[in-house]
């Protein structure tokens, strides 16, 4: 997913002379083809994130389209005040791309990972927060970017991650997607957790659960239209995201919900304590271990509806 | 042991250099709030910045090829909306509404906003990186506009300043100036406390900057630095202006009481008005 974000800012660069690439300090190598085609729009600054949100603020008020690329958590916490003030407030079209979202980085423990970035971005007023599923989704996801009028976080996963079908191939950022029939639970999830939430929901399916999916790879703006659409009749809404539980998309289900004129169906939110964690291992691990797998949403379905 | 007012300038305040800090204090005095001190040093580095220097449209403020000036102190912003205001950006009138509700003047610029106001400041340390991301812009799209960044010495505290610079000399930017309103005083007091800068001119040479200092009260020799650009060939530039915190107020001159002001007393309006004229405490 990684890689295809980053090619696809190439490629991106190749039609749109707007667009722009700064690195903080990425691994060699990254992105050398672009760096030999398109020298003049290829920065690299060092590890100094305040600056190059700074720097990428005055490229777009001058017309450019800056993709900054560097760790998620770096991206969110380091340079937050950058984000919100000279991004969000002056609603300039940066593209944060943030390596490692959630547990990607679990072996190298609580400085690295981000595990509540979702919940910084999206409470600044006109950041919109993306989590693609995988890379192919990711690849149609990119040209998106180009036009959008106000910043965007990109939340990578780890790469290599299940490819979640996608029949009519397209992305609108905003658009949350449908997968199933009408159905008494709902699971709501966003980023790598969309493919285990569809597992559980064939699963609860097959069992007599009548369970359906949506996908919500905008977490910000949230899709709020699709939402009272597929809650209507819902008996349960399960949310699932790797991410801790306040602040993410089960809380932007749960005041979505709450806004609607209407009685509140029963909410699960599935995701992680909202606590360091001390523990390494692999994101897969912390997954399973917090019931983030097809299993732990199935279980938690089961549990809910005895 | 303090520094005196003195030491700083020796410059005498003239008649245009008075009637825009009438205008500072006008608004100060109609909004009973505001930081008089911080814009009181800054009066004359942006009078001759908008007299003389920016090429700049006031009727026409998003003119594509327009000089950028981004005032990184927003605290300062006083002083911006009294130059901006009689430079014909938007009506003097207008200042007398100052950080009341309906304005749109508030106690930090926004861009997009105030006409003229190129960067929504006020924390500190932003503008010289959204400088620099100008100054870049400006090379790529080879065009000659020029950006200059207005930072208080205080601001200097943040290391994002200091990532800008190593950012900015790396990049040989000459079109690219910073000036320090360097007048020696942040909220809690004396920059030499609290947080010494010493050797300021040293360390932005460090940074890959051509260096000149200047009496930031002396009109002619701002007018002299800011037209000699850039003071080093290849090199973004900063310009260290020794002001003098609440200058033209007596009361007000390197007191630290007087960065910022939530309303004014009686001894407080009697010496505003003994240096500036009459103005009425409404």
């Amino acid at each position: 997913m990684r890689n295809t974000c980053l090619n696809m800012v190439h490629e991106l660069a190749k039609r749109d002379p707007r667009v722009v690439y700064i690195g903080s300090d990425p691994g060699p190598g990254t992105l050398t083809k672009m760096q030999s085609e398109f020298p003049d729009r290829f920065y690299i600054e060092g590890i100094s994130e305040q600056n190059v949100i700074g720097m990428a603020a005055g490229l777009a008020m001058a017309g450019y389209v800056p993709y900054v690329n560097t760790i998620a958590t770096f991206l969110t916490r380091r340079c937050l005040e950058q984000v919100a003030i000279d991004l969000c407030l002056h609603g300039l079209p940066v593209r944060l791309i943030g390596n490692g979202g959630g547990m990607v980085y679990a072996p190298l423990g609580p400085t690295h990972t981000a595990i509540e970035d979702v919940a910084l971005m999206r409470a600044l007023p006109n950041m919109a927060v993306v989590a693609p599923t995988d890379a192919e989704e990711m690849r149609r996801f990119m040209p998106a970017t180009l036009d959008w009028p106000g910043p965007i976080y990109i939340r990578l996963a780890k790469g290599k991650d299940p490819v979640v079908p996608n029949p009519d191939g397209r992305f609108e950022i905003g658009k949350g997607r449908v997968f199933g029939g009408p159905a008494p639970v709902v699971i709501a999830a966003t980023g790598v957790t969309v493919d285990p939430a569809i597992a559980a929901a064939q699963a609860l399916t097959v069992d007599g659960i009548a369970a359906r999916v949506v996908a919500f790879q905008t977490v910000a703006p949230l899709d709020v239209e699709l939402l009272a659409e597929v809650t209507g009749d819902a008996r349960l809404v399960v949310t699932v995201e790797e991410h801790v539980r306040n602040g993410g998309l089960g809380t932007a289900v749960l005041e979505a919900l709450a806004d609607m004129d209407r009685p509140l169906p029963r909410v699960i939110r599935l995701g992680l304590p909202a606590a360091f964690r001390h523990h390494y291992g692999s994101q897969a691990n912390h997954l399973a271990q917090e019931g983030l797998s097809r299993e732990g949403i199935e279980a938690a379905v089961r549990r809910a509806l005895k | 042991m303090p520094a005196k007012p003195s030491d700083f300038s020796a410059a005498r305040l003239d008649a245009r250099s008075l009637a825009l800090r009438k205008l500072v204090i006008g608004a100060l005095v109609a909004a009973k709030r505001g930081h008089p001190g911080p814009a009181l040093s800054l009066v004359e580095i942006l009078r001759v910045l908008y007299d003389d220097v920016l090429r700049v449209r006031p009727d026409q403020p998003d003119w594509r090829e327009r000089d950028r000036c981004i005032l990184s102190k927003g605290h300062g912003c006083l002083a911006l909306y009294a130059v901006l205001a009689d430079k014909g950006f938007f009506p003097v009138d207008e200042l007398s509404g100052f950080c009341t509700y309906g304005s749109r003047l508030g106690g930090h610029p926004e861009f997009g906003i105030i006409p003229g106001v190129e960067a929504s400041t006020g924390a500190l340390g932003h503008g010289l990186s959204i400088g620099l991301g100008l100054a870049l812009a400006a090379r790529m799209q080879r065009q000659d506009w020029r950006v200059f960044v207005v930072t208080g010495d205080g601001e200097l505290d943040e290391g994002s300043v200091w990532e800008a610079a190593l950012s900015a000399g790396k990049h040989h930017l000459e079109n690219l100036v910073a000036i320090v309103d360097h007048n020696k005083l942040q909220s809690y007091g004396l920059v030499s406390e609290v947080q010494d800068l010493s050797p300021l001119a040293d360390k932005w040479r460090s940074f890959g900057f051509g260096v000149v200092e200047v009496d930031g009260h002396d009109v002619a020799a701002l007018r002299r630095a800011l037209t000699a650009l850039p003071f080093e060939p290849g090199k973004p530039s900063v310009l260290i202006c020794h002001t003098i915190k609440g200058r033209g107020v007596p009361d007000a001159e390197s007191n630290p009481d007087w960065h910022h002001k939530n309303a004014l007393t009686e001894a407080e309006l009697a010496s505003i008005n003994a240096a500036l004229g009459d103005f009425a405490n409404a």
